[in-house]
């Protein structure tokens, strides 16, 4: 009993730390508000900004905006996932595609996808396929470079069991190299994922007339400056949201890893 | 047996140097050895004397050698199915279970007669109730028994086992030298054990080679003439240990002497 209600007070504590310091700046700044050292305009407070949110719910655009804006980095991601992951297996198998490829991606890697911006829209218009291409190519590099790399890593000690056993190639790929390359590949999925998530935002803010972004844009041109921190924390929750589901995704396939959890 | 014996693994004249920062390394030496099919031979000698690398030339891990190495009289030529290996560590891939980390060798069975081999193999090391289990789960002996097991499936002619107790307790480690012997009298595959553990040469070799380093050659055979399961605190045992000990510590050994 005594050991049950400490691991209660462990729970409850931890809890409070996970949560504590968002809930102090919250109320802080309403505080703030309070006392009238915020100019609304400039800074609205978290009571103004909860209710443009209601409002923003309840007249359904905030779902809409957010249904395209994730609908668009599924696509894009999609591409991404399934290109790189197929690209980067293949590189990663092989040298001689490896030094076809290698400065090539080496090259375009450092280009944020934002200066992709003017192309797409004069290749794809200002409709769906240039924020998908912008997104594809934000996602596309870090998928592909993490799964080559973790390609490469396969234990050398495990290369030697194989040939001692005469393991054929591609029982050898796909039971022992891919599968000792997935904690890489899933962190190359999650930054993909977040840099897709925050190239939709970048794509709708300058070119769009729905999405997240454009609803940031769009209340910026109105100075509705609460409903833009509305926009803003909407983008931080969903992509908190989606590295959470990915991270529940890598624990069920990676169980044999046990990783170091910090202290 | 006749004096003709058909020799399982015959090395001759087998050179192997390295390259390291310019410098020739000369890692073997002159190594000459014919081992008996069925032969039980423990190969021991200080670390970097070139046991290990004996051991991968023969399993055709190593290449770039000068000299024979010939099993049944044909030259080997890489890695082969006649030939399994047991490394220091298990390296059981950690993703797969015990069953498929012995099945991983087995190639082109299907599947009812795989699963049998794969249970026969796990019965024979004691591990049959562990086939789920995934490697992080086993101690370093079971885990080195599976390594043992997946060694065996091909039915190699040759074992080639590369300090595979090396990092084991020392009580683990003994239990596991009885349990090779027994694997070997079941199977009667050919062994070349590389160890740097004296007393686990002459528990289990019928012949141990005395390896010197720099350059590794050959220094000495001594055959263990002794019945098995050989009790390690016996007189002829003690002898045999004595023996070899003084090819090892004939020169260190005496200005301790003097300081005592």
């Amino acid at each position: 009993m005594a050991l049950d209600s400490t691991s209660r007070l462990q729970t409850l504590l931890h809890l409070l730390q996970y949560t504590g310091l968002s809930v102090a700046i919250i109320v802080i700044w309403q505080g703030l508000f309070h006392l009238g050292l915020l100019n609304p305009v400039l800074l609205p407070a978290p009571s103004q900004i909860a209710l443009a949110f209601w409002d923003l719910i309840k007249s359904g655009d905030l779902p809409r905006h957010i249904g395209i804006s994730v609908l668009r980095v599924l696509e894009g991601f999609g591409i991404a996932a399934v290109l790189g992951l197929g690209l980067g297996t293949a590189i990663g198998l092989s040298r001689t595609l490896d030094r076809w490829t290698d400065l090539i991606i080496q090259v375009i890697k450092p280009i944020p996808p934002i200066a992709w911006i003017p192309l797409a829209i004069l290749w794809f218009g200002i409709g769906e396929q240039s924020k998908v291409y912008i997104i594809f190519l934000g996602a596309f590099f870090p998928i592909i470079i993490n799964t080559i790399d973790g390609i490469r890593q396969t234990d050398h000690k495990f290369v030697e069991v194989a040939r001692i056993l005469a393991v054929p190639r591609f029982k050898f790929v796909r039971q022992v190299v891919v599968p000792g390359a997935l904690p890489a590949i899933m962190t190359g999925l999650r930054v993909g994922l977040m840099v897709a998530w925050m190239c939709v935002v970048a794509a709708e803010l300058i070119a769009a007339s729905s999405g997240i972004g454009y609803l940031i844009m769009d209340a910026r041109q109105l100075s509705q400056s609460d409903v833009v921190i509305v926009g803003m924390i909407t983008i931080g929750v969903i992509g908190k949201l989606m590295d959470s589901l990915i991270k529940r995704l890598e624990s069920r396939l990676i169980r044999w890893k046990v990783a170091f959890a910090g202290n | 047996m006749s004096a003709t014996t058909a020799s399982n693994l015959t090395i001759e004249n087998l050179n192997k140097s390295y390259t390291v920062n310019n410098d020739e390394v000369v890692a073997l030496q002159g190594i000459d050895l014919a081992i008996r099919e069925g032969e039980f031979v423990a190969i021991v000698g200080s670390s970097g004397c070139g046991k290990s690398t004996l051991l991968r030339i023969i399993s055709g891990l190593e290449n770039g050698y000068s000299g024979e190495v010939r099993i049944g009289g044909k030259r080997i030529g890489g890695p082969g199915l006649d030939r399994g290996m047991v490394f220091q560590e298990h390296r059981l891939i950690p993703w797969l279970t015990v069953e498929q980390n012995v099945a991983f060798g087995l190639n082109g069975l299907e599947n009812g007669r795989r699963d049998t081999v794969v249970r026969e193999h796990l019965e024979l090391v004691g591990l049959a109730g562990f086939a789920k289990a995934l490697p992080h789960q086993l101690s370093g002996g079971m885990s080195q028994r599976v390594a043992i097991a997946r060694s065996l499936v091909n039915n190699p002619q040759l074992l080639l086992l590369d300090e595979p107790f090396g990092s084991l307790d020392a009580l683990t480690k003994i239990q596991l030298q009885q349990e090779i012997l027994r694997i070997w009298e079941v199977e009667r595959t050919t062994m070349v054990l590389v160890t740097h553990d004296i007393d686990e040469a002459i528990f289990l070799g019928d012949r141990v080679v005395i390896m010197s380093s720099r350059p590794g050659t050959i220094k000495k055979i001594i055959p263990v003439h002794l019945p098995r399961p050989r009790d390690r605190s016996s007189y002829d045992f003690v002898q045999i240990r004595k023996e070899i000990y003084a090819e090892f510590f004939a020169e260190a050994e005496k200005p301790f002497a003097y300081a005592i």
